[in-house]
């Protein structure tokens, strides 16, 4: 496909984003930070933020299933998920997340579980969208200019 | 640019156990030109700065590097504040604790705005308190303080080079007050920055008017009579 037609798809999906909610400023930010020397660094930082989620919705799963549940363990994963969330523009997950350490706090089992799933949601969510703009992005790369 | 050694390179330990937080911050550290080594923890960032966590003094004070153990010297530590073991402030007490590392500049970084957490920080001797997540725009704000340490070791010849490097530094902000009250002044500002970031309160631009009406008014620039060249 044409180069500047991709990039066109790149951009409205892009605006996209930023309009429904999903990216806030601080993605901006992380685009600012990429240049000829870093071209990568907003995929990488993403990828990592993948693995990283990965790692702490497992453990706050397990958190969720133990008994009796320990909410102080609780809020710590979520911290930091809401940091990492925070720390690449993920507004809705981030949002999620506040919800969650509310309920966590007041030791809201049943709150906890129903919030977590909406995070868990949100996340899907954004990764989908996450992984197809990266690979329209990718793709207007190499594509030529008819 | 400046007359001083300005040009060598500044060497910035960044520590936070999010592997996020930590490609972001050796990403903006890089982007500012600085050299960034990353650890994520503060016990590994003390080993680093070769202190040892049993060491609360040094009997041999160092002679000029403030890093007697090791080839490479820290002109700042910017650390976050939640770390699991040894959080932020602990690392930040251990570093003005110990004779050898006590004058290397530290800011902490935190995602949670608690005006108590702030204060203790700076109290204990913190430069900067960062709210999360840290821009780039945030970053301008390391410069002064390592410029601080780095002039400290000169002899006592380059203080006049000092301040003009040190007015020059302050010039690239839009604020124009003396050194003396520069301090006063950013000490108030990264408290306004952070209740800015949640409320925009009409009391802060207060704040910052009282100060700039208190400057006295020779705050003039003798440098632009002084040097020759004014290279910006």
């Amino acid at each position: 496909m044409d180069r500047n037609r991709l990039q066109h798809q790149v951009a409205c999906m892009r605006r996209s984003l930023f309009d429904q909610g999903y990216l806030d400023e601080q993605f901006i930010q992380l685009e600012e930070l990429q240049d000829d020397a870093n071209p990568n660094f907003v995929q990488e930082i993403v990828t990592l933020f993948y693995t990283d989620s990965a790692r702490l919705i497992q453990s706050i799963e397990q958190a969720l299933n133990s008994r009796p549940i320990d909410f102080s363990k609780l809020d710590d994963y979520m911290h930091q998920f809401k940091g990492s969330s925070s720390s690449i523009g993920a507004k809705k997950v981030t949002s999620e997340c506040t919800v969650f350490r509310e309920y966590c706090r007041a030791e809201n089992a049943e709150g906890c579980i129903r919030s977590f799933q909406q995070v868990k949601q949100e996340y899907a969510i954004l990764r989908r969208k996450l992984e197809v703009y990266f690979q329209m992005v990718r793709q207007a790369a190499v594509a030529h200019t008819a | 640019m400046g007359m001083a050694a300005a040009d060598s390179q500044f060497h910035v330990l960044a520590v936070d156990d999010s592997i996020i937080d930590r490609k972001l911050i050796e990403r903006l550290l890089k982007t500012s030109s600085y050299q960034v080594t990353t650890v994520d923890s503060g016990s590994k960032a003390l080993e680093f700065l070769g202190l040892h966590e049993d060491d609360t003094t040094n009997p041999n004070p160092p002679s000029v590097s403030p890093n007697n153990h090791h080839e490479v010297e820290v002109n700042l530590v910017i650390t976050d504040y939640c770390m699991p073991g040894m959080t932020g402030y602990d690392l930040l007490k251990k570093i003005k604790e110990s004779s050898s590392l006590k004058n290397i500049p530290v800011v902490i970084m935190s995602s949670e705005n608690v005006p108590s957490r702030i204060s203790r920080c700076l109290e204990e001797g913190a430069e900067e308190f960062f709210l999360k997540p840290v821009r780039l725009s945030d970053l301008n704000k390391l410069r002064p303080h390592m410029m601080k340490t780095k002039l400290k070791d000169q002899n006592p010849k380059q203080e006049k080079l000092e301040k003009q490097e040190k007015l020059e530094i302050q010039q690239e902000k839009a604020d124009f007050n003396s050194p003396k009250e520069q301090e006063q002044e950013e000490q108030q500002h990264h408290q306004e920055q952070q209740l800015q970031q949640q409320q925009q309160q009409s009391s802060n631009s207060n704040k910052r008017k009282a100060l700039e009406e208190g400057l006295s008014p020779e705050r003039t620039r003798p440098r632009y009579n002084d040097i020759a060249t004014v290279a910006l």
